[in-house]
């Protein structure tokens, strides 16, 4: 994401009158903030030092101050007002810095530790409380610099926010490219989540659907039309192999990794015309029926504990929430506002559901607390759908459509801190948002 | 349960007449099955078998016994996957065709508007394919005739986010083998 450095903006932002505009990008995705919080926290982040000749390979502070300003709760100050350019901690006047406002400062330095191998070393500095917070050591190859960057990003943001930063995932979703008015290839992309670093995993002249990540964020699962039917795929995104997992007659969707990793479960017809839920063992192969309803059973999302299931079903006439357990039994509804309540999708404290409901005619995307039974509708548009909750939770990311085609956004879960991700090419869907990296 | 006997009961209707009306019905289409042979086992009046002269296809009327093959594409209401009164004769027509010609098959393509979530509508996209093969096994085709397919919103006939694209949009396809 590229955030052009504005001058110092006021403090008091309203959500609605925020709009900074990305630079154009080669990258597919292209990231532009349409809301912020009401008083995002002013930092300076001060280019790193380089020690080796020549210009460093990589601009650090440049990527972390976008990352941070991406969050909508930062706003790092423009290059003019960085009073001082400090790279170690003896050059640091924190009095200076109060003069201009930042409340948070940020200095570091890069330094080749070996042919290829580096070490970044920053330090956090609280103004106000005129104390260092933070000093860390990031390594790095010269391959993995620009996610030691965004992992730079992360660690401060953890330390300012108390929340673990999410700079450094990835996102899945599908690009549909129109020649001709309707679309006619299609591909599944994993990108980082500022939208660099696109890898198609699979290209396809027929639909893709329903991507998902496996626990451990190493794989894919998806529904392919390859064959003109619709087909369960796994594919590992290091390597690109791919496996077909479920081709059975019928009806073949909505793949769901269990928290575990061992069990998928999906949605098969079996030629019989309608759609219900199974569990499928991806060691032994065995599969477990979950339901059995004249009714449309689809859409599995597990628990976090991996006992349960929740799925739509439209067996009380329209789609609503209901949750089975794992092993199968009876559903019970968990969806009880509006007529409409679909595609559940789990949030990583396991308490809230992402759903797409019907608000007054227009699909949105709302989050159903589990607890209390509440919704609260969080997007405003008229055909958004498929929302993915950020691993840390603060986040949401879905689809919708804008001047005509389809677009990504994010929302906070307070709904506060709005970004468009609109495409280079063609119209993009079913974002998933993957775990953090483990690797 | 009883739906399954009636439905055979009507079927056992149908097809008794089917036999009796083949000889008037000459649907020379060409779709290049072993139709002729079949046909002339089936329908007596045809001479030899043969297709080869075959009728010119009349366009105009929608409803009708000579209601017209080429007219291949269902359209649905609103959430709704019942087949409305002017399409029941097209169905019907493709439905005594297959019946007429068992080397014959169709795949049914289901499809929905773009509107809610994707895979709930693959499964709103293969009840609309079912109703129409449910329909067909009422003319008298064979199940092993019938493929089914749902792409959901997928693979949309029109691109806008209006009512006429919606409209055009929510159908079942009826798609020959070569």
């Amino acid at each position: 994401m590229r955030v052009m450095p504005k001058q110092l903006l006021p403090k008091f932002l309203t959500s609605c009158c925020l709009l900074l505009l990305a630079l154009p990008l080669q990258a597919q995705l292209q990231i532009e903030i349409v809301g912020g919080v009401a008083r995002p926290v002013p930092i300076a982040i001060v280019p790193f030092g380089w020690q080796g000749a020549g210009a460093a390979p990589f601009d650090v502070a440049g990527l972390v101050a976008r990352d941070l300003a991406s969050s909508g709760r930062f706003e790092p100050l423009a290059g003019r007002d960085l009073v001082q350019r400090p790279t170690t901690e003896a050059d640091v006047d924190l009095a200076d810095w109060r003069v201009v406002g930042a409340e948070a400062v940020v200095i570091g330095q890069m330094r080749e530790t070996a042919a290829g191998q580096y070490d970044i070393e920053f330090l956090v500095f609280d103004v106000l409380r005129g104390q260092r917070l933070l000093r860390y050591r990031q390594p790095a190859s010269a391959a993995e610099l620009r996610l030691a960057a965004h992992r730079v990003a992360d660690v401060i943001y953890e330390k300012l926010t108390g929340v673990p930063g999410i700079f450094a995932t990835r996102i899945a979703y599908v690009a549909a490219i129109h020649r001709g008015g309707r679309p006619d290839l299609y591909r599944l992309i994993v990108a980082d989540a500022d939208g660099a670093n696109e890898q198609v995993m699979v290209e396809s002249r027929e639909p893709l659907m329903s991507p998902s990540w496996s626990p451990d964020g190493r794989k894919l699962v998806y529904v392919s039309f390859e064959n003109k039917v619709a087909e369960i795929f796994v594919q590992t995104v290091r390597s690109g192999a791919r496996q077909k997992v479920s081709a059975r007659a019928g009806v073949n969707g909505s793949p769901a990794w269990s928290p575990d990793g061992r069990m998928l479960a999906l949605v098969l017809s079996r030629g019989e015309g309608n759609l219900d839920l199974f569990t499928l063992d991806l060691g032994s192969q065995v599969l477990t029926r979950l339901t059995d309803q004249r009714s449309i059973e689809t859409e599995p999302a597990w628990s976090i504990d991996g006992r349960s299931i929740y799925f739509t079903s439209d067996r009380a006439g329209g789609p609503q929430i209901y949750r089975i357990a794992a092993a199968g039994g009876t559903a019970q509804r968990v969806s009880f506002e509006g007529g409409y309540n679909a595609r559940p999708r789990m949030s990583p404290d396991g308490k809230r559901l992402a759903v797409v409901t019907n608000d007054r005619g227009n699909y949105r995307i709302a989050v159903l607390d589990l607890e209390r039974g509440y919704s609260q509708v969080l997007t405003d548009g008229r055909q958004d759908e498929s929302p993915s909750f950020a691993p840390n939770g603060e986040t949401l990311i879905y689809a919708t459509r804008d001047g005509g085609r389809g677009v990504l956004a994010t929302v906070s879960v307070d709904g506060r801190v709005r970004q468009r991700i609109p495409a280079a090419e063609g119209d993009v869907r079913e974002p998933a948002w993957s775990p953090f990296r483990t690797n | 349960m009883s739906v399954k006997n009636v439905c055979l009961v009507l079927m056992m209707i149908v097809l008794a007449g089917c036999a009796s009306k083949g000889t008037k019905e000459q649907d020379g289409l060409g779709y290049g099955t072993q139709s002729g042979a079949v046909a002339g086992a089936q329908s007596g009046g045809v001479s030899d078998g043969s297709i080869g002269q075959g009728a010119a296809i009349d366009e105009s009327a929608a409803a009708g016994p000579r209601a017209s093959l080429k007219n291949r594409t269902v359209y649905f209401d609103y959430d709704r996957d019942d087949i409305k009164a002017e399409f029941r004769e097209i169905v019907a027509a493709h439905g005594r065709y297959l019946a007429t010609n068992p080397a014959a098959k169709v795949r049914l393509e289901g499809h929905t508007d773009e509107r809610g979530s994707r895979e709930y509508n693959i499964g709103l996209g293969e009840r609309r394919a079912q109703a129409v093969k449910q329909a067909l096994l009422l003319q008298g085709a064979g199940a092993s005739q019938i493929g089914t397919v749902s792409y959901g919103e997928e693979r949309p006939a029109a691109t806008g986010s209006d009512e006429e694209s919606w409209a055009l949009n929510r159908r079942v396809e009826i798609v020959y083998a070569p």
